[in-house]
């Protein structure tokens, strides 16, 4: 019964808080109508969604989004040093094509989206049959580093999550 | 608002103009499109963070609240923002770049601009 009513408890619980993000109170009233939604849209939207991928370890998302951000802010100030100071001859870019070893389509989107918030990288394109994807990256002495990064660092924390 | 947070709020406005203007200044600067659209995926990221922090430490300071808009809008920006740099991405392999000017695919089937996906997908 209760797995009827809530199919997607982690799916209910983030609609909850981005409606008090919204609202911005904390109130009774809206306690019960943020419980409302989060019950009610998991619901209307499950037969559009099919195949929904079960996450296997929610902690893990809170480690995999701190490493991220703090990754941005790193980042943020190599590729503004970058920017700054080289000259546009000594700036090479690299395509680095990375194979991938997640297969369902939301955690590969998790990744290409998490590829293209770090700023270096930017997530091209997928190969026809998702088994690989093209990132651009701004400025490497050495892309084989840059591959092993994203593969140890963002998509062996994906497996994780997403099994 | 005593100087502490003053101090705050000026400290995170400073450090997103300055991300935000070399965001702008790669903007001009970088030659190819590829790589153009690497200055504004900062823009967003620090640029747009600074901003966000020095309205929550300010509403914090002038109201005692905690609020969580900018919390939002980070979770929103994050969702979007990677997709319409996917759009760019892709619209400009697809016009300007041919197959063999791009490193080949590790898989068997070739990128996805130029290849067809395999009969029967595979994540279905």
């Amino acid at each position: 019964m209760l797995t009827r009513l809530v199919p997607h408890p982690l799916l209910s619980l983030t609609l909850i808080l981005v409606w008090f993000g919204l609202v911005n109170t904390f109130t009774l009233g809206n306690l019960i109508l943020g419980t409302a939604f989060g019950l009610a849209i998991p619901m209307l939207t499950a037969a559009y969604w099919p195949d929904r991928p079960a996450i296997a370890r929610p902690l893990k998302i809170a480690e995999y989004a701190l490493i991220v951000l703090w990754d941005i802010v790193v980042a943020n100030v190599q590729v503004a040093m970058i920017i700054l100071f080289r000259r546009e001859a000594e700036i090479r870019s690299h395509w680095i094509p990375v194979p991938l070893e997640l297969t369902s389509a939301e955690a590969i989107t998790v990744l290409a989206g998490t590829i293209t918030m770090t700023p270096g990288t930017v997530s091209a394109m997928l190969s026809a049959d998702c088994n690989s994807i093209l990132v651009h990256c701004l400025h490497t002495d050495d892309p084989d580093k840059v591959l092993h990064d994203i593969k140890t660092r963002y998509e062996r924390r994906l497996l994780e999550i997403f099994p | 608002m005593n100087f502490v947070a003053e101090f705050l709020v000026s400290a995170a406005l400073i450090v997103s103009g300055i991300f935000g203007f070399v965001g702008s200044y790669g903007l001009l600067k970088l030659k190819h499109t590829l790589q153009r659209l690497h200055a504004p995926t900062k823009a967003t990221t620090l640029g747009v963070g600074g901003v966000l922090i020095a309205s929550m430490i300010f509403f914090y300071a002038d109201t005692g609240h905690i609020s969580v808009h900018e919390l939002l809008i980070t979770l929103f920006l994050f969702l979007t923002a990677p997709i319409t740099a996917n759009f760019i991405a892709k619209t400009h392999l697809a016009r300007n770049l041919r197959r063999n000017e791009l490193p080949e695919s590790t898989g068997d089937f070739g990128w996805s601009v130029y290849d067809d996906p395999p009969e029967t997908r595979l994540d279905t």
